[in-house]
């Protein structure tokens, strides 16, 4: 399993209702399911990946994350996970009051485009950055909002949304002291569990 | 001459079979059934277990014949052989397949043009209105003379799905799966308007004579016709008769009268006209009022959430983006509450123009989405097995 899922499923208690959005094959809630006897749901566009998680026995719900979670009511679920999508939606902001509406806790992962080899890329060569965890060439990208570390920590503080905990992976999916320490420049991957202040 | 063979995937030559039901049946209505005949037909093996069995319940026109041919000559196979037979996404070589004609039916189920056992007379307009949970209680009785005391899945498109929604609120520990395919939680306003509108027409025909047509042997064919005729444009879509027929014109130019001159008009006469030498029109009207009728959240102060409580089944729910009959949002609201009552739900909104008979049709990705899930309901059954 992809490390990051691995973190994500330490942060999720057992028996608690989970909604995953873009929730792909459904890897995450399959092993939530079975190893943290968690009640949950899928949100999926694409046919193949609603095909995939079916075939898990994940309940996946065909949904367009643009139109927001209106079929959902408020503090519905425990928590509300977002892996690696935030970055590719278009509203971004209004998905993650959504989120910290819907959910008790939001749990995000995006692509840190502070890390240093895309500084590198972009001030260095100046060209977009195309890096592993940003795979896709400035033309081709699903990704329509690119962030930093330290822009998205500026975002929760501004609307008002506590960090409840955070973890920053490498290339490797691995964390260090290093890393802890520098993670805008360091880290790849950042993962943020977050809830809304009152 | 010899017939062509049938299509290897297909359940074959099928016989349907009559088993008549002695007891009382009470209905929604408060009128009691003092015994009634249910048409049925199976498909497939019931395991030692019975654990394999599902449920197909059809929709307004459609009947017990679900798959399969009644002899070597039929130009068509049952209304759901897209969906049952061999290699098929309710693969009949995995599932014992059962479906029955419902009480009011005209397919050779006790309806209208049954003989009532107290006056001797045919029943006509004095048959009962049924209910969808007089239908599920019905098919209940049938599961237990088949000798199946769980489903593994009920499933059905339109007025279909709204019977396995009911199966699974009425009897939550019989049913495993619930396919709930192109259906609504209960008729919109303007459903119910059309379904007035095709009763008045039925109702208004001079060959009607109150729904004791069989005695005066007249059939109200004027009125079914058009029953039918407006019925069919609601289960189109506007893109699927666009590009079906366009504005085409069958002599090729206006005529500046009043014959069938646009395709569109020749298409719809020939359904109307075909339905009527097929179906019942008392049995039309008390469907319409079943389809009506239908709300399983009224018994929950219209909370369907709080309905969707009493079931235990996980769901399947589909829709068809070009279906206005029973739209996409109407599956939503089912699977809205689901989510609120914390079930089991998957949801499938699949890209069609063939409006709300899609669910009828071979397309792709509904197919493989109804393939992915018995798959998983096989699976379930295999594991228990063990």
């Amino acid at each position: 399993m992809r490390a990051d899922l691995a973190i994500i499923s330490d942060w999720i208690d057992t028996g608690s209702r989970v909604l995953d959005l873009g929730c792909g094959d459904g890897i995450l809630l399959a092993h939530l399911q079975a190893e943290r006897g968690v009640r949950g749901y899928g949100l999926e566009i694409d046919q193949e990946k609603i095909l995939a998680c079916i075939g898990k026995g994940v309940s996946v719900i065909h949904a367009d994350l643009e139109a927001g979670l209106r079929d959902f009511a408020d503090q519905s679920f425990d928590y509300v996970v977002m892996t690696q999508t935030l970055q590719a939606v278009q509203h971004t902001e209004r998905l993650l009051e959504e989120m910290l509406r819907v959910g008790r806790e939001g749990i995000v992962t995006f692509p840190n485009f502070g890390h240093w080899r895309c500084r590198l890329q972009l001030g260095g060569s100046g060209t977009m950055p195309v890096v592993k965890a940003l795979p896709h060439a400035w033309y081709n990208t699903p990704n329509v909002h690119l962030f930093t570390i330290r822009d998205f920590e500026a975002l929760c503080q501004r609307k008002h949304i506590e960090i409840r905990q955070r973890a920053m992976v490498d290339t490797a999916h691995r964390s260090s002291p290093q890393l802890r320490l520098f993670p805008n420049l360091l880290a790849e991957l950042a993962l943020y569990r977050l809830r809304q202040r009152p | 001459m010899t017939a062509p063979a049938l299509p290897a995937d297909s359940v074959g030559i099928v016989t349907p079979e009559k088993l008549a039901f002695h007891g009382p049946l009470s209905l929604d209505c408060g009128r009691i059934l003092p015994r009634f005949d249910l048409m049925v037909e199976t498909y497939g093996t019931l395991n030692a277990q019975a654990s394999n069995a599902v449920l197909i319940c059809h929709a307004l026109s459609s009947d017990h014949h679900a798959a399969g041919y009644h002899s070597p000559s039929d130009r068509k196979p049952g209304w759901w052989d897209v969906m049952i037979g061999p290699g098929k996404p309710i693969d009949t070589r995995r599932f014992f397949v059962v479906c029955c004609n419902n009480i009011g039916g005209c397919k050779g189920s006790t309806g209208p043009a049954s003989t009532d056992p107290e006056s001797g007379e045919r029943y006509g307009p004095d048959f009962p209105i049924v209910t969808v949970r007089d239908w599920v209680r019905a098919q209940a009785l049938l599961a237990d003379r088949l000798g199946i005391r769980r489903w593994a899945a009920v499933a059905g498109g339109s007025l279909g799905g709204m019977q396995a929604l009911q199966w699974a609120m009425d009897y939550p520990e019989r049913i495993a799966h619930a396919v709930v395919i192109a259906a609504a939680p209960r008729l919109s306003a303007q459903n119910i308007a059309f379904n007035e509108v095709a009763r008045q027409a039925i109702r208004t025909d001079p060959e009607f004579h109150d729904g004791r047509y069989y005695q005066h042997g007249t059939v109200p064919r004027r009125g079914l016709m058009l029953a039918r005729m407006l019925g069919h444009i609601t289960y189109l879509s506007d893109e699927s008769m666009g590009s079906k027929f366009g504005r085409e014109l069958r002599e090729g130019k206006l005529g500046y009268n009043f014959d069938t001159e646009f395709q569109v008009e020749s298409y719809l006469r020939y359904q109307g006209q075909a339905f009527v030498d097929r179906f019942d029109a008392n049995t039309y009207l008390l469907i319409t009022k079943t389809l009506d009728y239908f709300d399983p959240a009224a018994e929950h102060g219209h909370d369907l959430a709080a309905a969707c409580r009493q079931a235990r089944a996980r769901f399947l729910v589909v829709s068809f983006t070009s279906d206005w009959r029973f739209s996409p949002a109407r599956s939503r609201e089912i699977v809205q509450a689901l989510v609120a009552a914390d079930r089991p739900v998957t949801y499938g909104e699949i890209t069609a123009d063939q409006g709300h008979d899609s669910f009828l049709m071979p397309i792709p990705d509904y197919l493989r989405t109804l393939s992915a899930y018995f798959d998983r309901v096989h699976q379930e059954i295999a594991a228990h097995a063990r």
